[in-house]
């Protein structure tokens, strides 16, 4: 049955910093298409401001990110620290990549809704968003 | 407003991305509309435009909306028509729709857009066959793109012989050559959308726009409404969803909703 | 009553017919999807004339001798933070049996971008080492002498400038360039299709790296002037075929590069080396380096009109798949990495390097990367793999599988003809698509557990041991900036501001821009400045995603 009526959620899935491993998010990105998110990609080497600003003018309520290089714990606060900047604290911040357990708590706390790491099942993040966003 | 469409594979995306620049250059303040197609398993989509058209993010003056083309196979939305209105009321100068090429779109865009621009590009295989039906008719003006590769004379040539054998128009839409990745032939091509819209505005056809556009947006909006209606009756009504599988045919009951109240 | 051989076959077809069969509903065709037979037997085999190593087209081996003559080079990739560490990890290495080097360096040197950028805050010395100038260089290699060694620098946009480093800081340790030996992997093609650490747009990225080969053929004739690599593009989804396919087709390309230069095919190309990975999959992968042998062997004596051996000898170095690695119970990524180190080396590898059973999370700890060496010697000395030379020649099942991967990989190289060539296709994200398409088929797969990986979809434990792993100092971010800033303030301001002038000039013009990146060197420019001297001449690249 083709969906029209229901408003989709808009999801924002980006790489900040200079690491250029796509596969990932591109998987995730797919993953996220089939279960009815409308996922705008904005592709490699953003900045946090971009990431924001492109969520602000979607009207994403999510944010996605996929970081491989380390950088994980400059880029995901500098993220949420942009939210707050922009006023725009409502939008949910999630990731994956390559970060250790210890680090997952740390960006917790810090306003990261959740991080999946590898060999998480893509249906574990769509469950997830599902929880999230129930009307979707 | 101007819509750009073209296959996948033209450059349209670089194109918009080298316009946007010279409208920025020139003062003007942007909105571009992308649409992409949503599943119509799903209801999801993957939308890619912003990526072709980065060195704009942070330029506050360019605005930039993915949007799926919801229930409308490779089409618009009525959502879309209404982003458009919305955008020329919140006073940017120019908006700019961008679509991809496939199914109808290209007739979606023209029934939308003040000027279409039908993209085009020498090495889409075959020849001129690849233009699909109706592209003549609608477009105000051709781009071929990746004017510098090969056979980008004879996409000309045929093009214009195309265009001569067609019914004639008021207006002959110009054949502009741009080499998007390099930003040349763009200002060339604007200046043919200006030239366009200067028609309009002088031989009152852009009135005329204005008014089929509500029109039809009317009858859109109308066909929605009545579909979601229509829906809703068969599901909440099983003497007439009863009916109807008696009948084995839609036609009775059709216009029995249609007659119904509310 | 001895049954014939005939009768045999079908009897055992009969009784496999009859047998069960188990139905966990696992995949039993490759990771690339060809469809495996239970048996292969003798009529399997390709008729064809006897293949012998060191012989044309070299698909049991390059060298007459295999690994009797020469075992493969141990080479373990690495590098942290900052020169000295790295310097320091080095020498252990090479004290305990390494033997030769290979240089990983951080994203913003990756990327061409010096410490102290903005867009390099938070990424300093988390994936490799920073070098921002000549200065780290020297540091890098204090204490080894570079012309009794190999090195391996993995990096690709701004690999002229790392080479030029590289032969500057020989030139102070008294070695002339033409003694020097090592890799440098320069291969911006498959950043294009894969890894995405491209900077400039296609044509200037291709020209560098002609002048690169170009140079190297004259100055520095022992160096391996590129790595035309399949790892990037295997760890970014693609199948084996696909790794195989697009690898040799990016070799084309650069030869054909070469040749518009004007060079003789026989000038440069014994220098073009070759870069694969060895996955789990573990016969396939075997098949493709058998197969890689034949076919570039086939395509530069026939197609290229080379004429000396040394050009039809396909070399290459292989590394363990990353991607095959698990968090989850991650003392399988030792076991993991051995069968897949045995892959390359029963492939016929030059040289290798192992992954770390903790690379899934961070870089390797010391124990680790001591456990991924002695895996290799291991293999070299305890298991008679390296004895005989090409021991599954003949096997029926890998003979088999060998000229399958060379069919389909042929049927790669027609496609990419029909769009153009290999750039055109990148332009039309023909590699993107196929690579993104088979990434996201196999995680399908996996998560319909038709194929497993332990311990991730299957066999799991509810309680992981949390690992001990390698952290990074984050005050070395701004040590970094500092140095590089200390280097801008004592460096002579005329001599380097001169060099990167001419640098910019050359770059407008047709020169061979390698002897003015030399200067720019040794003048103690930064590797950004040096970039950003390009770019304002090249400009950047922005990829139109295919997702």
């Amino acid at each position: 049955m083709p969906k029209t009526a229901t408003k989709p959620v808009r999801i924002v899935v980006a790489k900040v910093g200079l690491d250029g491993h796509d596969r990932g998010v591109k998987v995730v990105a797919r993953a996220l298409r089939d279960a009815g998110y409308e996922v705008i990609y904005t592709g490699l080497r953003q900045t946090p401001e971009m990431v924001v600003d492109a969520a602000l003018q979607e009207d994403a309520q999510v944010i996605g990110l996929s970081i491989h290089s380390g950088a994980h714990m400059t880029l995901f606060p500098a993220v949420v620290d942009e939210l707050k900047r922009r006023k725009a604290t409502d939008i949910v911040v999630f990731g994956g990549g390559i970060i250790p357990d210890d680090d997952i708590a740390a960006l917790r706390k810090k306003g990261v809704a959740a991080i999946f790491t590898p060999g998480t099942p893509l249906q574990e993040i769509v469950d997830w968003l599902r929880k999230r966003f129930p009307e979707s | 407003m101007a819509g750009f469409t073209g296959a996948p594979g033209t450059g349209k995306s670089t194109l918009v991305d080298a316009v946007i620049a010279l409208l920025r250059k020139q003062g003007s303040s942007v909105a571009v509309l992308a649409t992409d197609p949503n599943s119509p398993f799903t209801g999801g989509a993957i939308m890619g435009d912003r990526i072709r058209m980065q060195r704009h993010a942070l330029d506050g003056k360019v605005y930039i909306r993915s949007m799926g083309a919801r229930g409308h196979l490779g089409g618009l939305s009525l959502a879309t028509r209404e982003a458009i209105r919305l955008l020329g009321g919140f006073g940017f100068d120019q908006v700019i729709l961008e679509t991809v090429g496939v199914g109808q779109s290209e007739l979606e865009v023209a029934a939308v857009a003040d000027t279409t621009v039908v993209v085009l590009t020498p090495n889409l295989g075959d020849s001129v066959q690849m233009i699909k039906a109706g592209i003549l008719e609608i477009a105000d003006v051709f781009v071929v793109n990746k004017a510098d590769i090969d056979g980008y004379a004879r996409v000309v040539a045929e093009l214009r012989t195309m265009m001569n054998m067609a019914p004639k128009r008021e207006w002959r839409p110009p054949i502009i050559p741009t080499i998007a990745s390099r930003g040349e032939g763009v200002d060339k091509l604007w200046d043919a959308v200006l030239g366009h819209r200067k028609h309009l505005a002088t031989s009152g056809k852009a009135q005329e726009l204005v008014e089929r556009r509500l029109r039809d947006e009317t009858a859109e909006v109308a066909a929605e409404l009545a579909r979601e209606r229509a829906r809703r009756a068969l599901e909440d009504d099983p003497a007439l969803a009863e009916r109807l599988l008696n009948d084995g045919t839609p036609y009775r009951t059709a216009e029995e909703i249609l007659d119904r109240k509310g | 009553m001895k049954v014939r051989a005939r009768d045999a076959k079908e009897l055992w077809q009969e009784e496999f017919e009859k047998a069960p069969v188990r139905d966990d509903g696992i995949e039993t065709s490759t990771i690339s999807g060809i469809p495996l037979k239970p048996l292969y037997t003798g009529d399997d085999l390709p008729r064809r004339e006897e293949e012998l190593p060191g012989q044309f087209p070299y698909t049991r081996g390059i060298h007459p001798s295999g690994y009797r003559g020469r075992l493969w080079t141990m080479r373990q990739f690495s590098g942290f933070a900052t020169a000295e560490e790295t310097n320091r990890r080095y020498k252990y290495l090479l004290a305990n049996g390494q033997t030769g080097l290979s240089v990983a360096f951080d994203m913003p040197t990756l990327m061409g971008q010096d410490s102290d950028a903005p867009t390099s805050r938070g990424e300093v010395g988390h994936c490799g080492v920073a070098i921002d100038s000549l200065a780290d260089m020297e540091t890098l290699f204090e204490g080894i002498p570079l012309g009794d060694i190999t090195t391996s620098m993995t990096i690709n946009s701004p690999a002229a400038i790392l080479l030029c480093m590289y032969i500057a800081v020989a030139e102070k340790q008294g070695v002339p360039a033409s003694k020097l030996g090592g890799t440098l992997q320069n291969d911006i093609l498959k950043e294009f299709i894969a890894q995405k650490e491209f900077i400039f747009p296609p044509a200037p990225s291709m020209r560098l790296v002609v002048d690169s080969i170009e140079y190297c053929a004259a100055e520095v004739p022992k160096w391996n002037t590129i790595s035309i690599s399949g790892y990037h593009i295997r760890e970014a989804g693609s199948t084996a075929v696909q790794e195989l396919a697009f690898t040799l087709a990016d070799g084309m390309a650069y030869v054909d590069a070469c040749l518009e230069r004007g060079m003789h095919i026989d000038d440069f190309a014994s220098r073009l080396s070759f870069f694969f990975d060895a996955h789990i999959d573990f016969f396939e992968e075997i098949a493709k380096f058998r197969a890689a042998r034949r076919i570039w062997a086939r395509w530069m004596r026939e197609r290229y009109g080379a004429q000396q051996e040394r050009s039809w000898k396909l070399r290459f170095h292989t590394q363990t798949a990353g991607v095959s690695l698990t968090a989850q119970q991650p003392e399988l990524n030792i076991a993991r990495t051995a069968i897949e180190a045995m892959a390359a080396v029963l492939g016929g590898t030059q040289s290798l390097h192992t992954n770390a059973m903790d690379e899934v999370l961070a870089l390797p700890t010391d124990k680790a990367a001591r456990i991924a060496l002695r895996t290799q010697q291991l293999l070299a000395y305890e298991t008679g793999a390296a004895n005989t030379i090409d021991p599954l020649g003949g096997s029926y099942f890998v003979e088999a599988l060998t000229d399958e991967m060379e069919r389909q990989a042929e049927a790669y190289f027609k496609r990419i003809d029909e769009i153009g060539g290999v750039i055109p296709a990148i332009e039309a994200g023909f590699f993107q698509k196929e690579i993104a398409d088979a990434a996201f088929r196999y995680q399908n797969e996996v998560e319909q557990k038709r194929r497993i990986m332990v311990g991730v979809n299957e066999f799991t434990v509810d309680e992981e041991e949390p690992l001990e792993i390698l952290r990074m100092d984050p005050g070395l971010e701004s040590q970094q900036a500092e140095r590089v800033r200390e280097v801008r303030r004592r460096r002579d301001q005329a001599q380097a501001t001169n060099a990167l002038n001419r640098l910019r000039k050359a770059a407008a013009g047709n020169d061979n821009l390698m002897p003015y990146i030399l200067d720019a060197v040794r003048a103690y420019a930064t590797e950004g400045e040096i970039m950003q001297a390009m770019i304002e001449v090249f400009g950047t690249y922005t990829e139109t995603a295919v997702v």
